[in-house]
């Protein structure tokens, strides 16, 4: 009887241990990472210059994420346009785009993605991805490849915007546009609270005055609205203490650096506009498309946005263009700014790298081609004249701003305090995604809390994330 | 042939066969290569079974392990062996995370167990509309979770939601309800309870069902009322089917992750309703950090294993 039982468990071990080194080995069939084709991404299977443009006798395809989807017929048709005209100049190039439904970039596949090295050889980024891209040796230096034969108005691209994309002085990839927060407006309720809507708020105390005239309107409208949930709330905290010149991290980017007179302003300001003015309205906990879905429908006066924000609201949500307006973000010391990008998978031949560059020279840092063709998209029936992207100085700034005017489909005045009081951009902190989840606590407990301890809340949330940089 | 007699032998009931112990069917003998010799048609049509399990069910359960003891985040695989069990332990969201979920399966188990089985038993006095009644309390389940969510985040709205309307009528003031920190937890269970009872309470039901009549005419003659015949014949008859759907909610509970992330953005106010699944999900897919995702995962694994086993052996017992 024993025996038997010895026998059992050792057959029962026998069939535990295939099945363990089998999937061990499968396992271990995951974790290797393979090069593309096999180049070392240094460019030494390249028999050319890194520097010279590409040679039109050269046949290469190129594999590039981010083509409109078919449910987006105007951008699509205007992609295949492109590549038609690019290939009228390269027709040695082919362009295999891809498209994916909904946004071009969700960040949990896009992690994916990256760890399984399965990134097409031009690949669409946010300018915050960077570290991330760099962490899994995921992108090509492209310093030696970009310069003024290849990208010719490289000297007119925004240095700040440029430099979003550098890593110890390394270019990591090319622009496709740009954003800088700002405060959006709904031009109809300020009218209607009799604020001047071509006058947007350009100081806290400003905001706080009008949320609460806004609010007074009765209905449901709310004033003023913050995110503090799904680190949104973190992400807007953020903004708000750059707002006033303050940081959430030191310079060191080891320490955190909100816990003062500054984070008490943007806390202590907050919580009197909910509780004291009731400026805010009553539901919390929102998140990004919250705020968008309540300004759309005349419920929201007032909230920190981009510009690309209003093209969602119009495109998605039936919005009118001549129902926003923009201003620079109250306090003006310094913005968040950020935006998208695409870069080139480490590994891949030079001349795919130089294919991949040309293709986003012509379609994306051309003044009056590709998607600075103005006009055309204007006949297409897709918005212009939002202030951003806007990659542009000197001449280029001047011709694109001329033809941005000639084809608006909006008016674009109701942008003109946002343009011309440019305030300087400021870069996400170190483990933004995980300093914004604690910043969520400090938002959602000042807005949803009466007897919110301000202090409290920012002292805990100091020792958190100085945890967050210490495990770094 | 000889007709079948219809008296009880008093002996036959020793006579039965006896049903095998469960788990101590004994294989084949003669090895494994023998075994799977024995019956290649049997084995080829279990090979697709087998795959899919391997790629999607075991395969991804071992690079779990794997990953618990891996770092990833820098393009290579490296093992760090303790470190992202340290990391995730010096997270100061591990611990209210535990709080909050401890906390959560406490109140869904006071209400997520109780109502339903308050229910059940509601639902067994009626002699007709049975069947309605269980259609009805099943509805709920039938709705997709993030509608269910929806309504009740309307429900729930401090500015313009049902709940307050009501309280309004009775001179009650608005609460915040998920958005405080205090009633949060309490009002993502209600709301977890209202979608999920309905599967407990027909299992339950069926439970009831099962308990013989005469035992409550027996208790009825000895002069027992309703609550006396609950404790004394229900609950002792029922036992086991309700250690069970316990042990079965405290493992459901333990990994809750809709309700709070689609009602309250996850965290909720101040945190509190920040789940160990939710931290999962955000060093997973917010920090990209997968090694500590993988490692919080194994403690969860861990402690729900121990509980996994309680409920085989306590499935074991009702069976026999």
């Amino acid at each position: 009887m024993r025996r038997a039982r010895f026998r059992r468990t050792r057959r029962a071990g026998a069939v535990t241990l295939v099945s363990a080194l089998t999937l061990t080995a499968l396992a271990a069939c995951g974790t290797s990472s393979s090069s593309d084709d096999g180049d070392d991404g240094n460019g030494s299977g390249a028999n050319t210059d890194a520097a010279a443009p590409l040679d039109p006798k050269t046949k290469v395809t190129i594999t590039i994420d981010c083509m409109p989807p078919a449910a987006k017929k105007a951008e699509l048709k205007e992609w295949n346009e492109d590549v038609k005209e690019f290939n009228k100049t390269y027709p040695n190039v082919t362009i295999e785009g891809r498209s994916t439904p909904g946004q071009c970039l969700e960040p949990p596949r896009f992690t994916a993605m990256l760890k399984a090295k399965s990134q097409p050889d031009v690949f669409y980024t946010y300018f915050t991805d960077l570290e991330q891209v760099l962490d899994n040796d995921g992108a090509q230096d492209i310093s030696a490849y970009v310069n003024d034969k290849t990208v010719p108005l490289l000297k007119d691209i925004d240095p700040d915007v440029l430099g979003s994309l550098k890593k110890d002085d390394k270019l990591y990839g090319l622009p496709t546009s740009n954003y800088r927060m700002g405060l959006l407006i709904n031009r109809t309720l300020f009218e209607k609270a009799g604020l001047d809507p071509d006058t947007p708020p350009a100081t806290w105390d400003e905001v706080r005055a009008a949320a609460k005239k806004i609010a007074g309107l009765g209905g449901g409208v709310a004033g003023f609205g913050e995110y503090s949930a799904a680190n949104t709330g973190g992400w807007h905290f953020t903004a708000q203490m750059y707002s006033l010149g303050g940081d959430v991290v030191d310079a060191s980017g080891t320490k955190a650096a909100f816990n003062d007179a500054i984070g008490k302003q943007v806390a202590e300001n907050l919580h009197a506009m909910r509780w004291e003015d009731d400026s805010m309205g009553k539901t919390q906990l929102l998140k990004w498309g919250d705020l968008q879905k309540q300004i759309a429908t005349d419920k929201l006066g007032m909230f920190l946005a981009a510009p690309d924000d209003v093209t969602y609201m119009v495109q998605q949500l039936g919005a009118k263009y001549e129902n926003f307006g923009m201003g620079p973000i109250p306090g003006g010391k310094n913005t968040l700014a950020g935006g998208n990008n695409y870069m080139i998978k480490k590994g891949i031949s030079p001349d795919k790298v130089k294919a991949a560059i040309a293709w986003l020279n012509f379609k994306f840092t051309t003044v009056g081609k590709g998607q600075y063709d103005w006009e055309r998209t204007k006949a297409d029936g897709l918005p212009v004249g939002l202030p951003q992207p806007n990659l542009w100085l000197n001449d280029s700034k001047t011709k694109d701003d001329a033809a941005r005017v000639e084809f608006a489909t909006m008016p674009v005045q109701n942008f003109k305090a946002f343009m011309d009081n440019p305030v300087p951009g400021k870069a996400e902190p170190p483990k933004a995604q995980e300093i914004y989840k604690v910043l969520d606590n400090v938002m959602s407990g000042i807005l949803t809390n009466k007897d919110a301890d301000i202090d409290k809340l920012l002292s805990t949330a100091e020792t958190q994330v100085n945890q967050v940089l210490a495990n770094q | 042939m000889s007709a079948p007699t219809l008296t009880q032998d008093p002996a036959a009931k020793d006579r039965r066969p006896r049903r095998p112990r469960a788990g101590a069917v004994r294989p084949p003998a003669g090895g494994l290569g023998k075994a799977l010799r024995r019956n290649v048609t049997a084995h080829g049509f279990l090979i697709g079974a087998v795959l899919c399990f391997a790629f999607f069910s075991w395969y991804p359960i071992v690079r779990e392990f794997l990953l618990a003891f891996q770092k990833t985040d820098d393009g290579q695989v490296s093992w760090v062996g303790w470190d992202n069990f340290v990391t995730v332990w010096n997270d100061p969201a591990f611990g209210q995370a535990w709080r909050n979920t401890l906390w959560f399966t406490a109140l869904a188990l006071v209400l997520g167990f109780a109502v339903p089985f308050l229910t059940a038993l509601v639902i067994n006095e009626f002699r007709h509309g049975q069947g309605y009644l269980r259609l009805l309390v099943y509805l709920p389940v039938m709705l997709p979770p993030t509608a269910s969510v929806l309504l009740f985040k309307y429900l729930y709205d401090p500015g313009y939601g049902m709940f307050n309307e009501v309280l309004g009528v009775f001179g009650i003031p608005a609460q915040q309800w998920l958005q405080d920190p205090d009633t949060a937890m309490l009002s993502v269970v209600v709301a977890s309870t209202w979608m999920n009872m309905g599967g407990a309470t027909l299992i339950y039901l069926a439970a009831l069902q099962g308990v013989p009549g005469e035992l409550y005419e027996a208790a009825e003659l000895d002069g027992a009322g309703l609550l006396r015949k609950v404790w004394h014949v229900t609950i002792p008859q029922t036992r086991l089917v309700l250690a069970l759907m316990l042990l079965m909610q405290i493992i459901a509970t333990m990994q809750v992750f809709i309700e709070p992330f689609l009602l309250t953005g996850g965290a909720g106010p101040e945190g509190s309703t920040t789940t160990v699944v939710y931290l999962i999900y955000q060093y997973a897919f917010n920090f990209n950090n997968y090694g500590a995702a993988a490692a919080l995962g194994l403690i969860l694994l861990v402690l729900l294993a121990g509980f996994s086993a309680l409920y085989t052996r306590l499935n074991r017992a009702t069976e026999e």
